[in-house]
């Protein structure tokens, strides 16, 4: 579980990052975390394994504080894929970056092959075991550094921006992906701006601006309050977009599911349901 | 007067690579459009863009063939200093880009290279600035920008330079929704009012589509698709690629699978509600 208190957050630089922020995350939960640029979310998540320490308030990863924990420690627990895989990509192939992180906590050279061998074929990497990660695709490299983070299975995986220079269908299978993981129990938080995928995920939303929690609710809640959205320089998702405009025709206002949308304006045009109302 | 971009023939592999990463590209696109260049994740589209301001061959080496004429020039035969005064790049991040202490001097930096007199550099530098909407900024320093201004700082340094083509590579990846639609609007305004030629990459076609004048799609380093951007949005073969088609084009596919035909398919949330309007009454 993820437990922030009242925290606080200020960069040497100045710049207030978050200010006083509470928010509890269960185990095995799905979150997705938006905001405007420079609203606080990658600040936040860098929290949670203890890289960053609240200037004032408290973080509790399962019940130890940040503060007092070490970031190999908390690290185990939780698992940071960064924005830039450029910026946590480092060895020879793709094979040395994901055992690295197994080696260093020290894992048995038994375990080592079995979890290396799991995450190559879950992420479809096998096939590039032995290349090096500077060969392959943005996209590809990005699947590389969401290996060697979930090799050793931390119980809380963070995703930042996950979603940066993939194509529809790789984020397909990264949706496929997450939801595997958060069925298996594992908690799974996504920090991005894309709010099509968002919408398609469906996770608890937090909305961040400037370093406050401005809403903390349901996908289908947070991302039909086009209100709410804005203070976060967020639109909601085209089909939420949609829903508003038309609501006067008799139908609900908090869809943003392409697929109940289908069935919703099939029924319209087939059946004119248009004045039943509900 | 040539077209913008002339591309005849174009076979391009890396260096030790087996399989063309470009295979037979032809292509021609004129003065002041506006495309956008799309395609799956490893198609050539970055590639492709790197023929266009020479990086391919000069910087990176490899099997060229075939000719590349931008701006009047062929990309082979002339160096990529050259080329950067009729060809901008704007990429992905730009904190990759922006290293001065102040705005203003990080748009005056490629103008300064070019030892133009301090009268020109000033003209222009506070043309771009303006044209950008980053006037008010000019004494800040770029690191401590938001993301979506520091898109627009790296936009007015490449635009200080007076190209005729501009490239962007994914210019919004790291930018929030709304810093998205202002940057897509400043790229808007130049190419209008400067017959500025955009040649846009993106994988996100939601917030980009009514800003197009032409969508190309690659794949496995061919140019598979080229047309307008309703004609391309709305082709199955396009999305069954991998292409992120707008939801609300989407949502006109899965009614057309399920019998309900609409007229035109829409690209944008207005078209789809203003046609459900019109069937409804």
């Amino acid at each position: 579980m993820i437990k922030v208190e009242n925290a606080f957050f200020t960069y040497p630089s100045g710049v207030k990052a978050l200010e006083g922020l509470n928010l509890e995350i269960q185990d095995g939960e799905f979150i997705g975390i938006m905001g405007e640029n420079g609203a606080g979310k990658t600040t936040l998540v860098k929290h949670f394994n203890g890289l960053l320490k609240p200037t004032n308030g408290s973080i509790y990863i399962n019940g130890k504080n940040t503060r007092e924990t070490t970031v190999a420690e908390l690290s185990k627990n939780v698992g940071l894929v960064f924005q830039n895989p450029d910026h946590q990509l480092f060895c020879e192939t793709v094979e040395e970056e994901v055992t690295f992180g197994l080696k260093n906590f020290g894992f048995a050279e038994e375990k080592i092959v079995e979890r290396t061998d799991w995450v190559l074929n879950f992420l479809e990497l096998e096939r590039y075991r032995k290349s090096s990660p500077f060969i392959l695709s943005g996209g590809e490299r990005k699947r590389v550094a969401l290996a060697a983070v979930l090799a050793w299975d931390p119980n809380i995986l963070v995703l930042d921006e996950p979603t940066i220079g993939q194509d529809y269908l790789q984020k397909e299978r990264l949706r496929q992906y997450i939801e595997q993981l958060n069925g298996q129990g594992r908690t799974v938080i996504i920090v991005t701006h894309d709010i099509e995928f968002i919408a398609e995920c469906k996770p608890r939303i937090i909305v961040l601006s400037k370093g406050k929690i401005i809403n903390y609710a349901t996908a289908k809640e947070a991302l039909t309050n086009s209100e709410n959205l804005s203070k976060a320089s967020i639109f909601p998702p085209q089909i939420a977009q949609l829903f508003t405009q038309i609501a006067d025709l008799g139908l609900p206002k908090d869809v943003i599911d392409v697929y109940e949308a289908k069935v919703l304006i099939e029924n319209l045009l087939k059946g004119g349901k248009r004045n039943e109302g509900v | 007067m040539s077209p913008a971009i002339e591309v005849r023939n174009l076979f391009y592999s890396y260096p030790g690579a087996e399989k063309h990463t470009l295979e037979n590209i032809n292509l021609v696109i004129e003065r002041g459009d506006f495309v956008v260049l799309t395609g799956p994740s490893g198609c050539g589209k970055t590639t492709l863009c790197r023929c266009l301001n020479g990086l391919i061959p000069h910087f990176y080496g490899g099997k060229f063939n075939g000719t590349v004429i931008v701006d009047g020039l062929s990309v082979k035969d002339h160096p990529i200093s050259a080329l950067a005064q009729h060809v901008g790049f704007v990429f992905q991040n730009p904190e990759n880009q922006l290293f001065a202490l102040s705005v203003e001097k990080d748009i005056a930096f490629g103008l300064e290279n070019l030892a133009l007199p301090r009268a020109e550099i000033i003209k222009r530098v506070k043309w771009a600035m303006k044209i950008t909407g980053v006037t008010e900024l000019r004494e800040n320093a770029p690191h401590e920008l938001s993301g979506g201004q520091q898109q627009r700082v790296a936009i007015a340094s490449v635009l200080a330079m007076n190209p005729h083509v501009m490239v962007l590579d994914e210019p919004t990846s790291f930018l929030d929704p709304m810093s998205s639609k202002q940057l897509f609007e400043v790229i808007q305004t130049l190419n209008k009012e400067t017959r500025l030629t955009i040649i846009l990459v993106e994988h996100r076609l939601d917030l980009l589509s009514p800003y197009a004048k032409r969508i190309i799609v690659m794949d496995e380093g061919k140019i598979i698709a080229d047309g307008s951007p309703r004609s391309i949005l709305s082709s199955k073969k396009v999305f069954s690629l991998g292409v992120g088609i707008p939801k609300v084009t989407r949502l006109y596919q899965l009614l057309l699978e399920n019998g309900v035909s609409l007229d035109s398919p829409p690209i944008s949330v207005k078209e789809l509600e203003r046609e459900l309007r019109r069937r409804i009454i």
